[in-house]
């Protein structure tokens, strides 16, 4: 029994500006397997990005996050999806899941 | 638990429409993309067979898929349109450099004609130079200025009739939202038209422009892109890190995502708003000195180039009705604009936004 969650995280359309312009990290994320109860037992968006914001944001938090959920203009993608269609906050992450973030406003 | 497409039943769908709130599988999300802007385009009449039409192309996500739809129906339709791209150079080094790199791989992946024109060719000052000499504080007034005029003169130089710019329906309802704050009716009244600078005044020494993405989401377009491997460059201008219509874009932002008509509901709204008889509006003429279209004797640029070659370039920045005093005081003093300029330099704030959006 795996006590990680393995999942793809990328950034887009000037998302990747706030990650030291990096613009896809590959992260395994501590799971409750029964023995460590300081880890959570399942993961969703919304643990992610305060995940993403407490250990690989670099700067202007404000450009990612709006009172704990992202902000408004930033699209989200699990699995080329659009997360609107998949529970937005609440949806469970998997094993191998790709999430996108994009940005929408950054300008050309 | 895969959703399927509300539209064709089968498919598992890919993502929400904002202005629907259907959820669509991708052939429908594009289907549905391209035939609402080709609607567009047919009911707001914006082109007839023979035109030339001049692409304004920032490397950006809503020009480079502006070059691509626009390269698609022309073909798909039969428009027989002339399609050239334009770009405009700031001359921003680390900026509008990269993002000319985008432009010039849209002219060979959708294999129209480009045309580059600068600020410095133009008007002999690049945007880096403006800065030297006037420092970060004023810089996007200039830049929103020339930049409406180069597209024009660029138009002009290949003899293209119409300009098409990447304005989404995101862009055009923060324009109303600024308007109504700012109280600028005449501004007001303008910013919904589809079409400008055609029909009403024959003599306007303007390209006409459209906006056949006026109805389109900027969610939507972002989601073409992504799904289309469309490349844009995405960045923030060096210059303006903030100054993208800050506060108006995130409360729109947020209205959006409470209720996501409320961008369409705000163009309705201004496109409905009926400026009373009585009021009077700035009657546009021709400037004086280069003939463009403007309200005052001279137009903007010109005052803001006569201000960069004086040493005064506060001059272009603060309302015409201050404009004197400044040359007063200059004449006077016997030297450069100082801190006396400054106390006048509220406006510009304002202005910032209003123009830094290419």
């Amino acid at each position: 029994m795996s006590n990680h969650l393995n999942i793809i995280v990328e950034f887009k359309g000037g998302m990747e500006l706030l990650f030291d312009n990096v613009t896809k990290k590959e992260l395994s994320l501590p799971v409750n397997s029964g023995e460590d109860g300081s880890a959570p037992v399942e993961w969703t968006i919304k643990d992610l990005i305060n995940h993403l914001k407490e250990k690989h944001l670099k700067e202007r938090p404000e450009l990612f996050v709006n009172d704990d959920s992202i902000r408004p203009g930033v699209l989200i993608l699990v699995n080329d999806v659009d997360w609107e269609i998949l529970g937005e906050n609440e949806y469970k992450l998997a094993d191998g899941d790709k999430v996108l973030f994009i940005s929408t406003l950054h300008g050309g | 638990m895969p959703l399927n497409c509300a539209r064709c039943k089968a498919a598992r769908a890919i993502l929400k429409r904002p202005k629907t709130r259907d959820a669509l599988c991708k052939e429908c999300f594009f289907h549905c993309f391209e035939n609402e802007i080709h609607n567009t385009i047919v009911e707001g009449n914006l082109f007839k067979p023979g035109d030339k039409v001049a692409i304004g192309a920032s490397g950006g996500k809503d020009s480079t898929v502006l070059a691509y739809i626009m390269k698609l129906l022309n073909e798909r339709h039969n428009y027989r349109l002339n399609l050239v791209l334009l770009s405009i150079d700031e001359g921003i080094t680390g900026y509008r450099d990269d993002s000319l790199e985008t432009v010039k791989q849209n002219q060979k992946d959708y294999a129209l004609p480009l045309t580059i024109l600068s600020y410095k060719d133009l008007y002999g000052w690049s945007m880096d130079d403006i800065v030297r000499q006037i420092g970060k504080k004023n810089n996007c007034t200039f830049c929103g200025v020339f930049r409406r005029q180069a597209l024009d003169r660029g138009a002009i130089k290949l003899g293209c009739n119409l300009i098409v710019t990447g304005h989404n329906a995101d862009d055009i309802a923060e324009t109303i939202l600024m308007n109504v704050l700012r109280g600028d009716i005449a501004r007001l009244k303008r910013c919904t038209a589809i079409k400008t600078g055609s029909g009403d005044n024959p003599e306007e020494n303007v390209v006409p422009r459209c906006k056949p993405f006026k109805y389109t989401y900027e969610k939507e377009i972002v989601m073409y892109a992504y799904f289309k491997k469309l490349h844009y460059f995405s960045t923030e201008c060096i210059y303006a890190p903030n100054a993208y219509r800050g506060h108006v874009r995130s409360y729109l932002k947020d209205l959006e995502s409470i209720r996501s008509s409320a961008i369409l509901d705000i163009i309705h709204s201004g496109e409905v708003l009926a400026v009373d008889e009585g009021i009077k509006l700035p009657v546009l003429g021709a400037c004086e000195r280069c003939s463009y279209i403007s309200s005052q004797r001279i137009c903007k640029a010109c005052v803001m180039l006569e201000g960069l070659s004086k040493g005064l370039p506060k001059l272009g920045i603060v309302k015409s009705s201050k404009v004197k005093m400044i040359k007063r005081e200059a004449i006077t003093d016997g030297k450069k604009c100082d801190e006396k300029c400054c106390s006048f330099t509220c406006k510009s704030e304002t202005d910032n936004k209003t123009n830094c959006k290419s």
